[in-house]
């Protein structure tokens, strides 16, 4: 027997148990992309940090984890954006406005908010790395008083992949933030008329101070070298660099281990880190 | 230190399997190895053992277990999340496996809260055994947890006719209420630390530097991708060193649908960091894909990772995963010391 006095938590309380939320709205963004807005109970707020994740569970289907899209500032349902790649996700695409998920978290480290404000935002996403960033991009430009210059980089392998594409059009059109986006190549079937090439075609090219800059970067695992080389080469320094990093979390509690970068838990840590902390880690892969 | 007689010793088990509601398990043979099972009588059970297959972890954090199941009825669900509370009367453990579980106990309860391993754990007892026998591959002395002063609610020691019995818990002392016991002598006492003391030196294994220096030790080695592809070349990535592990606690969480299509439950099940998609992400990124990376990974998180988090060391030197070893490349207390003779050579 084990004394619970040493425990600081109320018995019968378990970290396990999701609340109920329910879809109220799906839009698909691209053949394998949906935005699910999520409605909790009573209305109430998520409650989340820019860039943290929930668990969403899906009766008979599985759970997995997700970065929240959507901004804290803006109140009512959260927004999560899933591709389907695999057994679980697939099945939460056939699911309907009304359905009912489990929600678990809001788990993990954001953004730091109070690092970076005041400070120019410069965010890079790649492909489905912007539904982290749209929660942070989105606070900033609800709050853009609190934050210098606002910048977008978005690359995309093919046209038909860009995700939130009217957000993107009110983006480009916005005198409160630079929005810039490329593509990979375009498909004979596709029309585009913008830049072509990888993501970091688009950052020799920006005029920025890396005095009052912050580069937040999210995107799929080989990117992200390449983009930190192209800011060392505009004078960022690393410790002016913040990453979301995906990993295949079951617990999104510290336990499963199944997201262990080296001695970190993205879960925990993570998903969003500093440079610094993650630079020296293989397995990090940044 | 009480003392009791092995008669009425036998006499509390056989009180506690026909008047406890917990089940009683203990050491026993199960062909060529020991075992924890269920205990009959206490003829069943065994205290002169070397090692088990599996360690007492299995009660505690059971290889299978629910954690949220749902059901619906009218389109709508119910979601519950679920914490087994059944506890366990384990008979029979020795201290190296105590100790892995204290080690669990302060991640699970202490730190991280997980509701499921507290309700059985805080149900449970637990009563040690001094190690009589020491397999071969077992080096706990140099591990400081072949002999432990916590983690029991009672602590015997084989003294012959008798055993002495330590009270480590309020729960340990209410045990032994209705049993015939005594007050140890000077000599008794004495007896047994003699006992203690004479164990450390029965073991063939040995790490050749003090634990406190792992973590240091495999800091340094990390980059040394020779030495890990040299060991890891035979590994077969099965996993089974996890297995038997006693401070081994990933999982997997896995959906079990009820064939009615209405309800199911979410289950955790054990898993290990040395199968090929331990490390794998949704679009097929493995981010320790190469074997000798996820033999590595196993080493570090034992002597290294852990400690920078827990501040304890995860191996208790229990010898399980070098027995169990197919291809005989998981060896802690083999690769320590090849690393520690690497780094002064």
């Amino acid at each position: 027997m084990r004394s619970a006095a040493r425990t600081h938590f109320e018995h019968g309380e378990s970290e396990y148990q999701p609340i109920e939320g329910q879809i109220v709205w799906i839009d698909r963004h691209t053949d394998d992309d949906k935005l699910f807005v999520i409605d909790l109970p009573d209305g109430v707020s998520l409650d989340h940090d820019p860039g943290q994740f929930v668990q969403l569970f899906v009766p008979g289907v599985g759970e997995a984890p997700f970065s929240i899209a959507s901004s804290p500032t803006k109140e009512g349902p959260f927004e999560l954006c899933i591709r389907a790649v695999g057994n679980v996700t697939n099945a939460i695409h056939d699911l309907e406005a009304g359905d009912v998920v489990g929600i678990r978290g809001p788990y993990g480290q954001g953004f730091d908010i109070d690092a970076i404000a005041g400070q120019d935002l410069l965010f890079i996403a790649g492909g489905i790395g912007l539904a982290p960033l749209r929660s942070v991009i989105n606070y900033a430009l609800d709050r853009p008083a609190e934050f210098g210059d606002l910048t977008t980089l978005y690359g995309c392998t093919e046209p038909a992949e860009q995700l939130f594409p009217g957000e993107l059009d009110e983006w480009a059109d916005s005198d409160v933030m630079d929005y810039r986006e490329t593509v990979d190549e375009v498909p004979d079937s596709q029309e585009w008329d913008g830049d072509t090439g990888v993501i970091t075609s688009l950052i020799p090219p920006l005029e920025f101070d890396p005095e009052t800059t912050v580069a937040l970067v999210c995107g799929p695992p080989v990117m992200y070298r390449f983009v930190i080389k192209a800011l060392r080469e505009k004078g960022l320094a690393d410790d002016r660099i913040y990453l979301s990093l995906e990993r295949n979390m079951h617990c999104g509690r510290g336990l499963c281990g199944h997201c262990q970068l080296n001695e970190l838990y993205v879960c925990l840590d993570g998903p969003v880190f500093h440079y610094p902390t993650v630079r020296d880690k293989e397995e990090a892969e940044v | 230190m009480k003392v009791i007689d092995r008669s009425d010793l036998d006499a509390l088990i056989e009180e506690l399997i026909a008047s406890d509601p917990r089940d009683v398990v203990g050491v026993q043979e199960d062909g060529e190895q020991y075992v924890f099972d269920h205990l009959e009588s206490a003829d069943e059970l065994t205290l002169d053992y070397d090692l088990t297959a599996l360690s007492p972890k299995k009660y505690v954090m059971p290889q299978r277990e629910t954690l949220l199941t749902y059901d619906r009825t009218d389109d709508e669900y119910e979601m519950r999340a679920e914490a087994d509370p059944t506890g366990h009367i384990v008979v029979g453990v020795h201290p190296y496996d105590l100790a892995a579980i204290e080690h669990l106990d302060k991640i699970f309860i202490d730190t991280l809260q997980d509701e499921p391993y507290r309700r059985k754990r805080e149900n449970s007892v637990l009563i040690g055994v001094t190690m009589q026998d020491v397999a071969d591959n077992c080096f706990a002395a140099s591990m400081g947890t072949a002999t432990v002063d916590s983690g029991y609610d009672l602590m015997v020691t084989d003294l012959g006719d008798t055993f002495a019995v330590d009270i480590g818990t309020f729960e340990g002392d209410r045990l032994l209420e209705s049993t015939k016991t005594r007050n140890a002598t000077a000599e008794e006492i004495e007896r047994v630390a003699e006992i203690e003391a004479d164990l450390k030196d029965g073991f063939d294994r040995e790490l050749a530097f003090p634990p406190a220096e792992l973590p240091t030790l495999l800091e340094a080695s990390y980059d040394d991708m020779d030495f890990w592809e040299d060991y890891a070349e035979q590994c077969l990535s099965c996993g089974t060193c996890n297995v038997v592990c006693p401070t081994c606690f990933c999982f997997s969480v896995d959906m079990v649908r009820d064939l009615d299509g209405d309800s199911g439950r979410q289950e955790r099940r054990w898993d290990g960091c040395l199968l090929e998609d331990f490390a794998t992400v949704a679009q097929g990124e493995n981010f320790r894909e190469e074997v000798a990376q996820r033999h590595r990974h196993r080493f570090m998180r034992k002597g290294w990772y852990i400690y920078e988090r827990y501040g304890d060391v995860a191996c208790v030197g229990c010898g399980r995963c070098t027995r169990h070893c197919v291809a005989d490349v998981a060896d802690p207390c083999e690769v320590y010391n090849e690393l520690r003779e690497a780094q002064h050579a």
